[in-house]
């Protein structure tokens, strides 16, 4: 039995060393002949079992297997090196790892981005798009508006003022009464377009930047048909899990007013520096529009109701970017453009 | 408006809960809350002080040596600076290891040879005002050693409202106890001020003068001011607010200034009605006026300013002139101060308009005018008057002279406006319960009573100026019922009868094939300098944004610079906006614009090819650029070389983009080194501005595919320099017969084994008849008859034959 052991351990060491160190395919076939094939020392030393006492055949038996059998797995293993080898050994006929010839990737600004999904999503439950002037009258972007110019309500509405009593609009907010004196109801429409206010740039303002109004009127719209309309719009841009959050507010052109919160996209509402702890964003203020601006642009306030709301794409896309700068917005920085080519 | 919790406790015991939670609510039914602030933040460390002797400092001047006892028998050196160091005072203490809200972190230090153990703190240090000019003393009775906190009562929130223009109610902590209290103004209390019992304060109605105190009051400008208030204190002693006036002032960021003038401020911020005290020795005669100012009358306000006036404002004037601008500041020269001992009191009703117009002439924006722009309560201004006298002669002493006055010669009732339950279901869409609408209203102040047929009659408070309508009404319906209990339920809509906007589709084309080229969309800003525009801004934030831009190139210009300034060699940028030109009329001219502006590599650097690729864009890329840029924005105008002749251009080797009639409509071209400023590693710099006015993309017509084979027959010309290939593909085409089905150049050279003064151009033409197979000797004639008027018609002969 020692006998048998010994011999079966100097197999066992020299048959690893041999094919461990096989050069190519060749020589490891030969190695496989040699140390498992019909005359191989292993076979032979199987043979030998019977010749053993009775009790020890069957440790010394599996003995020999286990090492036959590592032979098997050392000679795949060795193969699989050997192929790879072979492989790379070849490689400089084609190399797919290097760089693709790429072609310049073009990019739609975030804003547009933005307005492009909110007009979409809007348009998914009947609202067109509208545009008006730039330029505006006081008439339209105020006084049509329940507005008057003396109004504290115009202090938050800082003004840039152009010869001939003319103004840069100050939001969107003059196209409803364009449109509305142009056409009867049913109106739904979505306006996205540039406002200007005498903020100076800094982190979080720009004198100007982009707005999109909505409008909706028709006989029989309600403060119910308001919210729904806007939670729609929340959960599909936001998604499903985010929550709105109705709270008052004031706008001369609208009443009820309010101001629409959406729960904070960075922590989910739990409170953190993008929410200054309120676990809440403000996104959009809004309102069922007041029945003095449809006298104003000659509707019977008796028969229609409605609703209007406004909000930032640029601040949406900041939120929805995690952009922390308004500014890098109006820069045209190709380094900060090209972050928002389809990937 | 900052408000104090506890304040609000006060006023309204049955407001309880966790401050934030209170806030909460608030932002739910009424204004939002922007924060909450802990006022005990960072004051855990600071006991009450009280300096018990006072030494010089033996090797300081400016220095004193104080024993300090902070509480039971230990005491604290403590050497100090501070000039009004008092013995017996009560002073903030913070001991060594304490810290300052700050951070700043209190150790044993040695000053000049003394020891000192603590600091005596200044209401800077602790964050409490503004005041940094000496330690804080604290009057009234406190124990040493007791925790600041709490005998200061800092265990309090503040709450920062973000007031809306209609809640001019809210700027004082009694509307807004009213809004939150359970009860609403049922639940509200006015607490006597500690130590004084609240005595009745007599007001005499009267119209439009009488007098008190010995002083005559008169109402001239009955349009400005409306109501007029006035009482005479005599005998008060001008000192310090005690600390439970100051507490209730700095919880709401305000500043203690002195007893009498922190009792107004007090009432300010409690009822929402400005008081103004005036010290009664200052007067030049025994009577006092509300005109308007006179033109060229001066008068120094309470800021030191010299202010000239005019008869837009309205002012308080005594027998030598204005003493105070009504409504938004008092004067200099009537300042209550240290001395006084004799005052008078006004609470008066300021027109919105008329205090508007005055204070934005001056530039002026004050609590007092802020809250008589936005509207105060007409009706309450006695109210204000009894509680101002009371807290008054609870803080200053003194006695009330006589009756006060009170000129109403414009008295206000409450308006009273229609709601009906119908109209509420109608705006709101639920149907809310007819009888439960008192109980939305009446809460906070609305007194209704049921006409028929569902309606009510809703009488309004004063404090309420901005309820005038029916839909007022229905605004507060709603937000007391709460926006949230609402359903979320989407409705069935009819479709609007208004088409898509025009240009929408346009522009979302060309945004496709300039992101299709490579290109990267860019917003630039629409304000420019004066050399950028045609349009002025009359009031602009600076020079270089004076203007609106009249190109959008010029703004796009500027961002390649702002490029190549980052070391980006290339760029690629186009914008869709509005050109702003000047107008026939005095309304600017409005156009759609589309820019773009490029430099650099045609294509990404790549290994296998040196240089990247193809090389950088040159004009041929310019030339299918604005070619497909037209054909969207502007379709059906040409494209022609700009020589230079007649108008020049400012771009080099340029296109103009021409209408149909003749109007440029756009132009491109490579931009010239003096118009943007470009490193040497730059290339060239490639621009085009073409003006959007097609509406809506072009109709796709589909043309059947051909049947039969083509033939294609190449033709090298030798052509003349002068002559240009558009000249002889016209010859081409006109000379051909109608199975021509295309023209393609596909080589062009010159050089030696061509004459001088000609190049070779390369023509394929491809012959394809729709309805049979050509036959050679069709093509044959084709091309011989091309040939010959070639040759007659330009000149251009075939290379070779």
């Amino acid at each position: 039995m020692a006998d048998f052991l010994t011999n079966l351990r100097e197999v066992e060491e020299e048959g690893a060393e041999v094919i461990g160190s096989a050069a190519t395919l060749d020589d490891l076939e030969n190695a496989r002949i040699e140390y498992l094939g019909r005359k191989a020392r292993l076979t032979q030393l199987l043979r030998q079992l019977p010749e053993l006492p009775v009790e020890e055949r069957p440790s010394a038996g599996a003995e020999a297997n286990t090492v036959k059998r590592r032979f098997q797995d050392l000679l795949e293993s060795r193969s699989a090196e050997i192929r790879a080898q072979s492989r790379a050994r070849e490689a400089p006929e084609f190399d797919p790892t290097l760089p693709a010839r790429a072609r310049w990737r073009g990019a739609r600004h975030p804003c547009t981005l933005v307005i492009n999904e909110i007009c979409e999503i809007f348009r998914e439950i009947g609202f067109v798009r509208a545009r008006g002037p730039e330029v505006e009258t006081p008439d339209y972007n105020f006084i049509k508006l329940n507005t008057p110019l003396d109004h504290p309500a115009t202090d938050e509405h800082d003004t840039f003022y152009l010869p001939g009593g003319l103004l840069l609009r100050t939001h969107t907010s003059p196209v409803q009464a364009r449109v509305m004196e142009k056409t009867e109801p049913p109106i739904r429409i979505v306006v996205p377009g540039m406002c200007y206010r005498r903020d100076p740039f800094d982190a979080s303002h720009a004198p100007a930047f982009e707005q999109i109004e909505g409008l909706a009127v028709d006989e029989g719209i309600t403060f119910v048909d308001f919210k729904a309309t806007i939670n729609y719009f929340v959960h599909r841009f936001f998604g499903a899990d985010a929550s709105t959050r109705f709270r008052p507010s004031f706008f001369p052109f609208t009443e009820p007013s309010a101001e629409i919160d959406v729960s904070c996209l960075l922590c989910g509402g739990d409170g953190c520096s993008a929410c200054k702890g309120t676990g809440w964003l403000e996104i959009m203020g809004a309102g069922m529009v007041d029945p003095a601006v449809f006298e104003n642009v000659g509707y019977d306030p008796e028969r229609y109701t409605g609703f209007a709301f406004g909000m930032g794409p640029a601040r949406i896309a900041m939120l929805r970017y995690r952009v922390p700068d308004i500014r890098l917005f109006y820069e045209g920085d190709v380094r900060f453009l090209e972050q928002f080519a389809p990937a | 408006m900052n408000v104090s919790y506890r304040w609000l406790q006060k006023l309204a015991p049955t407001i309880v809960g966790p401050a934030l939670a209170v806030a909460e609510r608030l932002t739910g039914i009424a204004v939002a809350v922007d924060e909450v602030i802990w006022l005990g933040s960072g004051l855990q460390d600071i006991v009450i002080g009280q300096v018990e002797e006072i030494a010089s400092h033996p090797n300081a001047d400016r220095l004193v040596v104080c024993q300090v006892n902070v509480g039971g028998k230990s005491t604290a050196q403590v050497v100090t600076g501070a000039p009004k160091v008092t013995q017996g005072a009560f002073y903030p203490f913070v001991g060594v290891g304490g810290t300052l809200p700050g951070g700043l972190s209190i150790k044993r230090a040695k000053l000049r040879g003394e020891y000192s153990e603590g600091m005596l703190c200044s209401e800077r240090e602790l964050n409490l005002g503004r005041d940094q000019e000496g330690i804080m003393q604290l009057y009234g009775d406190f124990v040493p050693g007791t925790a600041f906190i709490e005998a200061l009562g800092l265990d309090d929130h503040r709450l920062v409202l973000d007031i809306t223009p209609n809640r001019s109610d809210l700027l004082g902590h009694f509307g807004v106890a009213r809004e939150l209290a359970p009860g609403g103004g049922a639940d509200l209390v006015r607490p006597d001020f500690p130590g004084h019992a609240t005595v009745e304060v007599e007001l005499l109605p009267s119209e439009l003068e009488a007098e008190t105190g010995g002083v005559r009051i008169s109402i001239e400008d009955t349009e400005g001011c409306s109501r007029f208030t006035g009482v005479v204190i005599r005998g008060v002693t001008v000192k310090p607010s005690p600390e439970w006036l100051a507490r209730d002032l700095r919880a709401a960021g305000l500043q203690p200034l002195n007893n009498v003038v922190d009792a107004t401020n007090h009432v300010l911020y409690e009822l929402n009605q400005p008081i103004h005290a005036y010290d009664l020795a200052t007067l030049r005669g025994p009577e006092i006026i509300v005109r308007r100012a006179k033109a060229g009358e001066k008068l120094q306000t309470l800021d030191g300013k010299e202010r000239k006036l005019n008869p837009d404002m309205l002012v308080i004037a005594d027998a030598g002139g204005a003493i105070g601008l009504a409504g938004v500041m008092g004067g200099l020269a009537t300042e209550v101060a240290g001395g006084t001992s004799d005052v008078l009191i006004e609470a008066a009703y300021f027109d919105p308009g008329r205090n508007r117009t005055g204070a934005r002439a001056l530039g002026m924006d004050t609590e007092a005018s802020y809250r008589f722009q936005r509207g105060i309560d007409p009706q309450a201004t006695h109210e204000a008057m009894a509680r101002v006298v009371n807290l008054i002669l609870a803080v200053a002493g003194g006695t009330v002279e006589g009756a006060g006055v009170d000129l109403n010669p414009r008295p206000t009732e409450r308006l009273v406006v229609s709601v009906r339950h119908s109209r509420v279901t109608h705006v709101l869409g639920v149907e809310l319960e007819p009888e439960s609408i008192p109980s939305y209203l009446e809460p906070i102040g609305f007194e209704t009573r049921q006409a028929k047929n569902g309606t009510f009659d809703v009488a309004v408070p004063g404090w309420r100026p901005d309820v005038e309508r029916e839909i007022d009404l229905i605004e507060e319906i709603a937000r007391r019922h709460g926006y949230d209990k609402f359903p979320d339920k989407l409705g069935l809509f009819r479709p609007t009868t208004i088409p898509e906007e025009e240009y929408a589709d346009v522009f979302e084309r060309l945004r496709d094939f300039f992101v299709g080229a490579g290109f990267l969309e860019s917003r630039g800003s629409p304000l420019g300098p004066a050399e950028e525009g045609e349009v002025q801004v009359l009031n602009p934030l600076s020079e270089v944004e004076s203007h609106l831009r009249s190109s959008l190139l010029t703004s796009l210009l500027h961002s390649v610079e702002r490029n190549f300034a980052q070391a980006q060699r290339d760029v690629r940028l186009f914008e869709l906006g509005t050109a702003f030109k000047a107008g026939a009329g005095p309304v600017p001219d409005e156009r759609l614009h589309v820019a773009a502006a490029w430099t650099g590599a045609r294509e990404p650097a790549h290994w296998s090819s040196e240089g990247g690729g193809g090389g950088d864009y040159d004009v041929w890329d310019l030339k299918w650029l604005v070619e497909s840029v037209a054909a969207i924005a502007a379709r059906g105008t040409e494209l022609r070389p700009v020589d230079g002749d007649g108008d020049e251009p400012w771009l080099e080797d340029a296109f103009a983009v021409m209408s149909g009639d003749g109007q440029p409509l756009g132009l491109a071209g490579r931009v010239p080194n003096d118009r943007v400023e470009a490193p040497r590693w730059a290339a060239k710099v490639w621009g085009l501005e073409v003006e959007i006015v097609s509406r809506r993309a072009a109709q796709v017509t589909y043309r059947d595919l051909p049947v039969y084979p083509p033939s294609d027959r190449d033709l090298a010309l030798i052509v003349p320099t002068r002559v240009l290939a558009a000249e002889v593909a016209g010859v081409i085409r006109k000379a051909a017969p109608d199975f021509l089905d295309d023209v393609s150049i596909f080589d062009v050279y010159e050089g030696e084994s061509i004459p001088a003064g000609t190049r070779s151009i390369a023509w394929r033409l491809r012959f394809r008849a729709a309805d049979r197979t050509l036959t050679d000797a069709e093509i044959d004639a084709a091309v011989k008859s091309i040939a010959s008027a070639l040759k007659r018609d330009l000149n251009v002969g075939i290379r070779g034959a």
